[in-house]
């Protein structure tokens, strides 16, 4: 407990924004096949550096097989509304969940080259707690800390349906389910909110065997990934709303609600339209009625292809889907950042009209059947993926592995992790060729956070003014 | 006139507690400064002001009209106030000992100020810190009125429970509204959390305070 707020709390996005920048991010290092153990891979990204672009320190856990993926902050600048009582925590632990083995982690990281586990959640403390399997996005907000999960109860987390639970926030015990009546969700994947408005959004990928040993082809064609996301009365726990976005839009992933909480929209990320291949954004808002409303603001078209160059899950189809796997809106919620993993591409929006998405800049590395190098020469595996904003919207990250088997299946011939950066400054929206990182041998690379937060872990409690 | 000086000294306290719970920000001003923002409109401060004054309002008259109920027994007073002491104490002891905040006050709609100012208030003892120097005004006031019939003596510590909750809640939405008002207009959001300090230790400690406060005086006098 600190005296003052920690002081990478901030009221505003605007304020977040003008907060002093990054000089470390938080990388995730998994191994694909469980031969070794993950781990976080700390970064220096200050340019003033000596060992600017390295990873400058590793957090390597003990056990194996855990398939590290998604990973977040202990605190974050929504501890500053009064409401939640939690203006002193610090924002000094990362929370980092296996996604195969469903064991916790909890790493202190406030000193980032000396950072440890701090402690360790067993599955089965998860389990017996809350009933889900395969934590997978953290967010802190007004009652702890929240875990979404992909895998209910059982063997294969198919008993009862997954869902979130809470953590406290300053002992990391998981206290139970979050979920109070859950209307029609019975899948999962990410969620966030808006904290003074009071709702969250959730979102759909799969259950456990729909994705753990692959993407399963039948389930694909046949819609049976998740296409809806679910909108909550979030103090209350309780679904009020269950939006479809059709069948054919398969796999909503990425919930990005708009940083200021005086607007009542965000976006949400499509994998695949299995009518045409297309990759998908849909806007989201709330209407003057209260109702939640969504619509189609983005396509991305699939790539023709010659099946040879193909790999085999894809020949039938003759084409490259986008397969938009990462969306990334910053603080300004001014540009989105959409990876397309399979066409190897990294586009940014302008969604100032967040109903009018205008395509303004394009970073093309990897992807299906291209493999563009980067500009300094160096190879990319897989495509552009986990995708990261600092906060003052001047530097994008992004790391290239989607997720151990499905990289398996989608890039066969490919293998290694990377982690690079690109500038958004007056020359548009390009790669720098000074920072390139390439992950130790057998360790691929996932989610990124960075120091001090970033544009997909801080919620704030006051406007931009 | 030493009796009117005490009386002063506990009214100057009652204002005191208030202006001190105002300027706490786990009391809620900011959540003023935050509705104004949300609604983009001036008017919204005062309201939101208004319903958390309302809600601690309730809070300090919830602990306080008890205790009013309670002091006609006359001959019990030295215990009553002994004991409302010690009561005070303890909760500042568990503060001390339990630095948790409570999660229930989460899980309150961000619009549903009156209910959580209440809530914050009474979770935090802001209306025990009051029974100390409420009893000591009773007991000065029941002196100077002579031995009056239990029921007006009652009903005169009514009337003082209800003053002491209207001054000490005015008092603190000044502060608040004081602190609020700057920062909305002229400090800017970078100077909510510069004012924010954490008062939890300092707050306990007010609360052993002035709950000592109350054991000595119903001991030794006033």
């Amino acid at each position: 407990m600190n005296l003052r707020p920690d002081p990478t709390f901030h009221a505003s996005p605007k304020l977040a924004m003008q907060a002093p920048v990054e000089n470390y991010a938080f990388t995730v290092m998994l191994s694909p096949d469980g031969s070794q153990s993950d781990g976080i891979a700390v970064v220096d990204v200050n340019p003033k550096s000596d060992t600017y672009g390295q990873i400058v320190h590793q957090v390597i856990v003990p056990n194996k097989g855990d398939e590290f993926h998604h990973f977040g902050w202990n605190a974050c600048s929504s501890s500053l509304s009064p409401l939640t009582g939690h203006a002193f925590l610090e924002r000094r632990y990362l929370i980092v969940p296996g996604i195969r083995s469903s064991r916790i982690y909890v790493i202190d990281v406030k000193e980032p080259l000396k950072a440890k586990i701090h402690k360790t959640i067993e599955p089965e403390e998860l389990f017996a707690k809350t009933g889900y399997s395969r934590p997978h996005t953290i967010h802190c907000g007004p009652e702890g800390i929240y875990v979404s999960t992909l895998g209910g109860g059982g063997e294969d987390g198919t008993d009862g349906p997954p869902g979130i639970f809470i953590m406290d926030c300053e002992t990391f015990e998981i206290i139970g389910q979050y979920e109070m009546d859950r209307g029609k969700q019975d899948k999962h994947y990410d969620f966030w909110w808006n904290l003074p408005q009071d709702y969250m959004v959730s979102s759909e990928w799969g259950l456990p065997p729909q994705f753990e040993n692959g993407v399963v082809p039948e389930d694909l064609l046949s819609n049976k990934y998740g296409h809806s996301i679910h909108f909550w009365d979030l103090r209350a726990r309780k679904n009020i709303q269950t939006m479809d976005f059709g069948e054919n839009y398969q796999m909503a992933l990425e919930i990005r609600p708009a940083h200021d909480p005086t607007k009542s929209y965000g976006f949400c990320g499509v994998v695949v339209d299995t009518t045409n291949l297309q990759g998908a954004i849909f806007t989201w808002w709330r209407d003057e009625d209260g109702v939640w409303q969504s619509k189609k603001t983005i396509t991305i078209d699939p790539r023709p292809e010659k099946p040879e160059n193909l790999p085999p899950l894809l020949q039938g189809f003759e084409a490259v889907p986008p397969l938009v796997t990462d969306i990334d809106l910053s603080l300004d919620d001014k540009y989105l950042y959409v990876a397309c993993w399979g066409l190897g591409e990294m586009h940014q929006y302008d969604v100032s009209d967040p109903m009018n998405p205008v395509l303004t800049g394009k970073v093309e590395l990897g992807g299906i059947a291209r493999s563009t190098k980067h500009v300094n020469g160096k190879d990319f595996a897989y495509g552009p993926q986990m995708v990261e904003i600092s906060r003052d919207g001047k530097r994008v990250y992004w790391t290239n592995s989607l997720y151990s088997t499905w990289d398996d299946q989608f890039y066969p011939d490919d293998e290694g992790g990377q982690m690079v950066m690109a500038n958004n400054d007056e020359n548009g929206f390009h790669l720098d060729p000074d920072f390139y990182i390439d992950f130790p041998k057998g360790l691929r690379s996932h989610q990124i956070r960075l120091e001090g937060g970033d544009c997909s872990t801080d919620s704030f409690c006051y406007p931009s003014v | 006139m030493p009796e009117l000086t005490s009386m002063a000294a506990l009214w100057g306290a009652v204002i005191l507690s208030g202006l001190y719970h105002g300027i706490n920000p786990g009391m809620g001003w900011p959540l003023a400064v935050s509705a104004a923002l949300m609604e983009g409109k001036h008017k919204a401060m005062p309201k939101a002001l208004a319903m958390l004054a309302l809600g601690h309002f309730l809070a300090m008259i919830g602990i306080l009209l008890p205790f009013s109920l309670m002091i006609f027994l006359v001959e019990w007073e030295v215990e009553i106030r002994i004991g409302a002491g010690l009561l005070v104490v303890a909760m500042g002891v568990y503060l001390l000992i339990n630095r948790r905040h409570p999660r229930f006050l989460a899980r309150v709609h961000p619009a549903r100020l009156a209910l959580w100012s209440f809530l914050a208030a009474m979770a935090h003892g802001a209306g025990l810190m009051l029974v100390p120097i409420y009893l000591g005004i009773c007991a000065i006031g029941a002196e100077e009125t002579g031995h009056l019939a239990a029921q007006a003596l009652m009903a005169n510590n009514i009337v003082t429970a209800f003053t002491v909750a209207v001054v000490h809640t005015f008092a603190m939405t000044l502060a608040g509204g004081v602190i609020a008002v700057i920062i909305y207009l002229w400090l800017g959001l970078r100077f909510l959390s510069k004012t924010w300090f954490n008062l939890d230790i300092v707050w306990a400690l007010s609360l052993i305070l002035v709950g000592g406060f109350g054991i000595y005086a119903a001991s030794f006098g006033h």
